[in-house]
């Protein structure tokens, strides 16, 4: 395998498996805040205990995003010299802003709300909870807006004296329509699995609770869970329609500046609808092994226009089309990848060094595009599913009867929305392919090239055991804290004198 | 309009320059006493109530510490991508420890306390100790390596992007694995006196004993290590200077955990730490730590620099926001002042988040 392959395998491992922690981490913070305030307000000792509750999860899975972070921050240099070297004047700056204005806030703060408890006043303590989730919603502002320029170089222009792109407009950074899209949606999608975690978790609890005899602790354990897992199902609910509309918006967006994607995401070989016809959106397609052509396909006409452009009868570009097009534009005029008369400054300006470059192939792989577009979706409707049939069996303080059917749908509560993210992300990053940047720097050129395969290999297999040990570790925490459920009492929340116990100590 | 490089820095150049060697010494000296302590979790504490004692001094500040060090690499990466580029590309694999040190000594901290077995304690415990380790250890080479200046060349095929070309061998020179020992010995006093500042009882006791034998081998072992750098690659008069103040640092914070003043040793380590990173960075300026003898194009702080518009947009949000991040982390630590003791250890461990 070549080096280039092997750091894009790393780049891989590495980012899904920080991507496991990252959505719960921003929605539940928020989530957790929310329980917080809801106590702060009413001093009602359930949403005190819910808020202890889900604060332990919230920091047993913060702490592997946290320590998984600093590698995904690190190997950008380490893997992706040139990439690092050429996009540093326009990607450096969101990323030295994120740990300025998001990563400070929220670890500092997370500290003083974990340890405060019984050091500030109650309003403090609160507020600290609310700025740990407004950072990492920050965190979340400037890393999609580093992502967008990649899918979509906007604000930028290419300076062949010092061979590199170079900002002429920071703000088109943050107003550039992939990251208008992309940042609900990925925010949206952040709080479809953190509620799937809190139905899922409130969920399970009451079909246990759902017996005859309950002493009175239990009873109060059923009156919060139910709270709980309503509050999950209706977050569930709200946040994958927002995923829903935000992904149209962002599937047009896409259309317009990476069409190509958008084509190996519906395994569009050839250019359909327009002249009268309508666009096909497929149901299922089955290519060959390689991706060259399909054998198989099952259609619905019409939506695909609906979808790409808001019109059944829009012209979708194909594959084996969009292929000549780049082929021909390469060879003689500007390079662009927009459609309909849409051009990228930066991909106009690198077109001639792009020429010495070189560059033959244009599709990214199929089968993976189509697929996990399909499965990310399939995903985000099974988690929606189970939200709406959760809020008809809580319906009427009714309880879930204990079944394994129940238990089954309370994972897949969680996982669907947390694969949903992956599939999501496989597919944004593996679609913009052959492109580290799009339409601009081929991935094969961004690649360290003082860094041996050997070297990228053996830190592949070291970082794939290390996070494989501490998902073991993970997930048994996970587990035992999920069980042991809501604290039975919850001390009294006071500030503590000097000789006292501390109220929480690790 | 495209203009050819300058040979002389912008004022710009040297405003992030001088904010990144900023962003290390914050670094240096907050994650300098975490991975002292850390270290020490397994040597200090001898029942499972003084370790927890050593861990809560640092539990609520060592995240935000580490974010110096994101800042830092996010910093040099928006204000200086052919330096981030060339020196964590050229560091491959000592950044990959530092990494797996970082990773096992912040998952230690946060789970260390999740489950009450002796053994996953004791485990977790000796990881943060080994975590903090590593990570001063290769840093130190880290930085020796900067001062003797690491050699690059363009790439091949490429006119702008510098490789390193020394080899990873070529690393540990003897020099640079003294400049790894020094690092971790002065992180061992730091971290001590930190202890000995926010702890009572036995865990003060142990820490300023050990501080002080600690103490002699950090003079003994920096003042070994200055010399050889002045005189080897020293850069003048001002260096020898800052050498002298470091070393008086060292001396001070000596004799004052040995008269009891927990406060004053902090503080003179701190300064030392503050005077040697100076240092450091004075001797990189204004080749970045590289070696620039066999490269057709010298890898600097011009060559490596972002446009002048980057570094106003970063140059304004840094106006803004370091001024409040050093507010709120100023305010985090006086929250968190009082001395603790193994009184203030509950006896269970039903943490409540």
């Amino acid at each position: 395998m070549s080096p280039e392959t092997i750091a894009r395998w790393q780049f891989g491992i590495t980012t899904v498996y920080h991507y496991f922690f990252v959505p719960v981490t921003i929605a539940l913070s928020l989530l957790v805040a929310v329980m917080q305030t809801m106590w702060y307000r009413s001093g009602d000792e359930k949403f005190l205990r819910l808020t202890k509750f889900f604060g332990k999860l919230f920091l047993i899975n913060f702490a592997m995003g946290v320590v998984t972070g600093i590698v995904q921050e690190f190997q950008f240099g380490m893997n992706w010299s040139e990439y690092s070297r050429f996009v540093g004047d326009i990607f450096g700056a969101p990323l030295a802003l994120e740990a300025l204005l998001a990563f400070f806030l929220e670890s500092t703060f997370l500290g003083l709300w974990i340890f405060g408890w019984d050091k500030l006043p109650r309003k403090l303590h609160l507020m600290a909870i609310w700025l740990v989730a407004i950072g990492t919603m920050l965190s979340a502002v400037f890393i999609l807006a580093a992502n967008s320029f990649m899918q979509n170089p906007v604000g930028a222009t290419y300076n062949p004296l010092t061979d590199r792109a170079e900002m002429t407009d920071f703000l088109a950074l943050l107003t550039n329509p992939v990251f208008l899209a992309t940042f609900p949606h990925t925010l949206a999608a952040a709080y479809m699995t953190a509620s799937g975690f809190v139905l899922a978790v409130s969920g399970w609890h009451l079909a246990r609770l759902n017996k005859a005899n309950r002493t009175a602790q239990e009873d109060a354990d059923v009156d919060a869970y139910r709270w709980a897992a309503k509050l999950g199902a209706w977050i569930l609910l709200v946040s994958g329609a927002a995923v829903i509309l935000s992904g149209d918006f962002q599937g047009k967006v896409m259309y317009q500046v990476q069409p190509m994607k958008m084509a190996a995401a519906e395994a569009l070989y050839e250019t359909a609808g327009g002249d009268g016809e309508m666009a096909p959106f497929s149901l299922l397609t089955i290519g060959t092994l390689d991706g060259s052509r399909p054998l198989f396909e099952l259609h619905v006409p019409g939506v695909l226009g609906l979808l790409a452009k808001g019109d059944p009868y829009a012209q979708i570009p194909g594959i084996r089309d969009l292929e000549a097009q780049y082929t021909a534009e390469l060879a003689s005029a500007e390079f662009n990848l927009p459609v309909d008369g849409g051009e990228n400054a930066l991909q106009a300006a690198y077109a001639d060094k792009l020429r010495t470059v070189g560059i033959t192939e244009f599709v990214p792989n199929i089968p993976v595009s189509y697929w996990s577009f399909r499965i990310m979706m399939t995903l985000g409707f099974i988690a929606m599913a189970i939200g709406a049939y959760a809020l008809f069996v809580l319906r009427k303080g009714r309880l879930p009867k204990p079944s394994a059917f129940w238990n089954v749908l309370m994972f897949t509560a969680v996982l669907a929305p947390l694969f949903g993210n992956s599939f999501g992300w496989i597919f944004t990053e593996m679609g913009r392919q052959p492109w580290i940047v799009a339409g601009v720097l081929p991935t094969a050129s961004a690649v360290s090239p003082g860094v041996s395969a050997g070297e990228v290999f053996l830190t592949m297999v070291l970082y794939t055991v290390i996070y494989g040990a501490l998902a073991v570790v993970e997930i048994g925490l996970m587990n035992k804290y999920v069980r042991l459920g809501l604290p039975a009492e919850v001390p009294p929340v006071e500030i503590k004198g000097e000789d006292d116990v501390l109220s929480f100590a690790y | 309009m495209l203009l050819p490089l300058a040979a002389e820095a912008s004022n710009l150049q040297v405003v992030w320059y001088i904010l990144i060697a900023v962003l290390w010494i914050g670094y240096l000296i907050l994650e300098g006493f975490d991975y002292g302590v850390g270290m020490l979790i397994p040597f200090l504490g001898k029942t499972e109530k003084e370790r927890r004692v050593i861990v809560n001094t640092v539990g609520p500040l060592w995240d935000g510490n580490e974010v110096w060090l994101l800042t830092a690499g996010g910093a040099t990466f928006a204000a200086f991508p052919g330096w981030y580029a060339t020196l964590f590309s050229g560091l491959y694999l000592p950044l990959f420890l530092i990494l797996v040190g970082l990773i096992i000594r912040g998952v230690s901290f946060e789970y260390r306390a999740k489950n009450p077995d002796a053994r996953w304690r004791n485990t977790f415990d000796w990881m943060a100790a080994t975590g903090s380790f590593i990570v001063s250890l290769v840093f130190g080479v880290g930085f020796a390596n900067f001062i003797i200046g690491m050699p690059v060349a363009l790439a091949e095929g490429s006119n702008h992007l510098h490789v390193f070309t020394g080899g990873f061998w070529s690393l540990f020179s003897p020099f640079a694995l003294l400049g790894g020992v020094v690092l971790v010995v002065l992180f061992l006093f730091h971290g001590a006196n930190f202890l000995a500042l926010k702890t009572k009882g036995v865990v003060h006791d142990r820490a300023k004993a050990f501080s002080a034998k600690v103490g002699l081998a950090a003079i003994v072992g920096g003042a070994i290590y200055l010399v050889w750098a002045n005189i080897a690659y020293g850069w003048g008069a001002i260096g020898w200077v800052l050498t002298v103040l470091a070393a008086a640092g060292l001396i001070g914070s000596w004799l004052a955990i040995r008269a009891g003043r927990d406060g004053w040793a902090f503080v003179a380590t701190t300064v030392t730490i503050l005077l040697v990173a100076v240092w450091i960075f004075g001797r990189m300026w204004p080749n970045l730590g590289f070696d620039n003898s066999a490269a057709a194009m010298p890898l600097d702080r011009v060559t490596a620099a972002s446009t002048d518009l980057t570094l106003t947009i970063m140059t304004g949000a840094a106006v803004v926001f370091v001024p409040i991040v050093l507010a709120y982390q100023a305010w985090t630590v006086w929250i968190f002042r009082k001395r603790i003791s193994t009184h203030n250890m509950p006896d269970d461990v039903a943490v409540a988040a």
